[in-house]
């Protein structure tokens, strides 16, 4: 049997492509200038054809430092109690707060069966992979999809910027005196865990899915730009449904390296903070099922609406002074969901917390939607979780929509005066029918994703 | 799903370009033994060039050469990269420098380390801010990658330049993965029929394995084929540099075949 091009696109969609054409003539026609003023653009802007047809976000589920599944981490976020501590992982001495995730340590990878298989999977990153694939009876949906599916009819699209290289750290450091060689055990379990696919083989192995898979590695970017990619693929008829997400753990190379750049808070970070002074780091692993509404729709269900993705063609680690690319991210995402800036109730923002990145996408935030939109960054809960920053992202904004309820910033005492978007400081329970959710990557990658309820 | 390639670039050792290679893939001439070639990359500004990593360059020079000859505007271009294993050169200097006591790394040399590391530098080469997505599936990138490209290409309505390449990583890393010899290559692919087009792509994905996927004729080729992920590109290159109507299937993780039938233009 044969699966490609979608054949059964009724006459029905045509007619709604058709309509979702003369929408996006309408969509996006004003800018904020500095001062906040409203300017017309022109309309030659070609970001993508079409508005996208929502899809369903059926199940899903994070753990950070903030805890374990979506009640733990609604928890944290209300009460306003940041995951971020002094930084205790091995033996690294750098003085700094992390967002570890307990217990990472004490999660078996394989046990039962399946083991053998499984178990050369084992590392941080598949354990701590293992760890949110089994909070909110995620591995429960996945396996009714692969039965509803097909197990050929369901993807695996991953994020990740580092996969397992901590195990490939520790491997040098057991190299032998005289030939140099790996240690024997590390060259058979490369494969399987720091090799960039690895995490998408574990969770495609551990789901019995058969699909199309593959790990996207953008650096910060990366598990934003998988929802893209699984939406692409959902309409391109490759799958049905696709497991998406992203996973990331601690390892020495992102610590020594932000420390490197000097990009690292010496305490937990202060988003938008005007005496903010660098990141902090985190792990997490996030994960959604997304299938098409017509199959699982239900009034009040999380959607993807709209994506954006773009990159700044500038510098390997630096942003576009002018925010040029987030700028065209966003409105990119804006055009795909056929909305309005007007129509986004918040905006969580990357908000690394560094001097650069707040300030750059405060000045294109501010240029798309203007001053009055709400938006916060939620790194000072979670910490920068790097290539699953923006699977996390995406879960935050589906408790914001279910919820009814707007993070603020925590650990951040006095907003950067020189910064023009609404930024909160306090949480807020609102009624909430649209986020919009950025990720910006080294390399210059950006991902702006769209989330809102059907 | 149907595409159009309007551009090739390739990067291997006796494959030094596609008017060069074309021959020797079509079969009508025999490959030579040849040095794994060097790339110049010149789209690079020389200090960039300096700073980058091999892998970046292999990259980078298939990437110039496919944009060349489908004469098309790097602006209005997405991307898709795609590499098993990345810049293990980088990951090589970094680990040995974290099992140093003093575990001092240079920034430069941490940036350069990320997997999007050649998709960063095509951005900086030509100040492309079109969508750029750098993936990994083991010896399935280059399928993943073209599925994502003409995904993209058809949804997105715009031109995709699609880049594979690995090359052997060094000493202590290759034993873990020996990828035997360095290969790159790039398609420039589009959605639309036009003057530039060289070959017509139809795609599909097939859970039908029964039929074998297909393997080089010539054994060097073929081990050149097997031994690196953007290789496996190979048999698709070879359908288009014969010009005639074929079915190629390169093989989609254990399970699935992606099928693509190769028409000249």
């Amino acid at each position: 049997m044969t699966q490609g091009l979608v054949d059964e696109q009724t006459a029905e969609d045509e007619s709604h492509l058709a309509g979702d054409r003369r929408l996006n003539q309408a969509v996006n026609d004003v800018s904020y200038d500095p001062q906040g003023r409203r300017h017309a653009v022109p309309q030659n802007r070609h970001v993508g054809a079409r508005r996208m047809a929502p899809l369903i976000l059926s199940r899903y589920t994070i753990v950070s430092a903030l805890g374990k599944g979506l009640d733990e981490t609604y928890r944290a976020l209300r009460s306003r109690r940041s995951g971020l501590r002094p930084c205790d992982f091995e033996d690294v001495g750098i003085a700094t707060h992390i967002g570890r995730v307990d217990d990472v340590e004490n999660v078996l990878v394989g046990g039962g069966s399946a083991s053998t298989e499984l178990e050369q999977f084992d590392c941080r990153n598949n354990r701590l992979a293992l760890l949110g694939l089994r909070q909110d009876g995620f591995i429960q949906a996945a396996i009714k999809a692969r039965e509803r599916y097909g197990a050929h009819r369901v993807a695996v699209i991953l994020g990740s910027s580092t996969s397992g290289i901590l195990e490939t750290e520790h491997a040098y450091c057991r190299r032998d005196p005289a030939t140099g060689a790996l240690p024997s055990s590390y060259l058979t379990s490369h494969r399987y865990t720091h090799n960039m696919f690895s995490s998408a083989h574990f969770v495609r192995t551990y789901l019995g899915l058969r699909g199309p898979a593959m790990v996207i590695s953008t650096a910060c970017s990366s598990s934003a730009k998988a929802f893209a990619t699984a939406a692409r693929f959902i309409e391109a008829g490759f799958c049905d449904a696709a497991v998406v997400g992203g996973v990331d753990s601690l390892c020495l190379t992102i610590l020594y390296g932000f420390a490197s750049l000097e990009l690292m808070s010496s305490g937990p970070c202060r988003p938008c903070d005007e005496n903010r002074d660098g990141l902090t780091l985190g792990e997490s692993a996030g994960f959604a099922l997304l299938e098409k509404s017509k199959h699982v729709g239900q009034r009040g269900a999380v959607a993807l609406l709209g994506y954006g993705e773009s990159c700044d063609g500038y510098h390997m680690s630096h942003p576009h002074p002018k925010g040029t690319g987030a700028i065209r991210a966003m409105q990119a995402a804006l055009l795909r969901s056929g909305l309005t800036s007007g129509d986004i109730d918040y905006i969580h923002l990357h908000g690394t917390a560094t001097r650069a990145n707040d300030s750059i996408e405060d000045t294109a935030v501010h240029s798309v939607f203007g001053p009055s939109t709400p938006c916060s960054s939620t790194k000072g809960w979670t910490g920068h979780t790097l290539g699953a920053a923006g699977v996390t992202g995406a879960v935050i904004a589906a408790m914001c929509l279910t919820r009814s309820f707007i993070p603020g910033t925590v650990n951040t005492t006095r907003i950067d005066p020189s910064l023009r978007s609404r930024v909160l400081l306090e949480n807020r329970e609102q009624p909430v029918r649209r986020v919009l959710s950025n990720s910006f990557g080294f390399g210059g990658n950006n991902c702006s994703l769209i989330f809102g309820t059907v | 799903m149907t595409l159009y390639v309007n551009g090739i670039g390739i990067l291997g050792a006796g494959l030094a370009g596609w008017a060069g290679s074309r021959a020797v893939l079509a079969g009508e001439s025999p490959p030579c033994e040849a040095a794994p070639p060097e790339p110049n990359a010149s789209v690079l500004p020389p200090n960039e060039r300096r700073r980058s990593s091999e892998t970046v360059r292999w990259a980078l020079h298939v990437a110039q050469e496919a944009m060349k000859q489908a004469e098309v505007d790097a602006h209005e271009v997405a991307s898709v990269f795609a590499s098993s294993d990345g810049e293990t050169g980088v990951l090589d200097r970094l680990c040995t420098a974290l099992a140093t006591p003093q575990r001092t790394i240079s920034p430069t040399l941490f940036h350069h380390s990320v997997h999007n590391a050649a998709s960063g530098y095509w951005g900086i080469a030509t100040g492309s801010q079109q969508s750029s997505t750098v993936l990994a599936c083991y010896d399935s990138s280059f399928c993943a990658a073209l599925l994502e490209a003409a995904a993209y290409t058809h949804i997105e309505e715009r031109p995709v330049l699609l880049v594979a390449y690995d090359l052997p990583p060094p000493p202590p890393l290759y034993a873990a993965r020996p990828l035997r010899g360095g290969f790159a290559a790039a398609l420039l692919l589009t959605r639309n029929s036009g003057p530039h087009n060289l070959t017509q792509l139809d795609i599909a994905l097939s859970n039908d394995l029964s039929d074998e996927a297909t393997s080089m004729d010539d054994s060097r080729l073929e081990a050149l084929r097997s031994g690196n992920q953007a290789a496996r590109s190979l048999p698709l290159l070879a359908a288009i540099a014969r010009q005639c109507d074929t079915l190629v299937r390169l093989e989609y993780l254990e399970d699935q075949h992606l099928v693509i039938r190769v028409m000249p233009c």
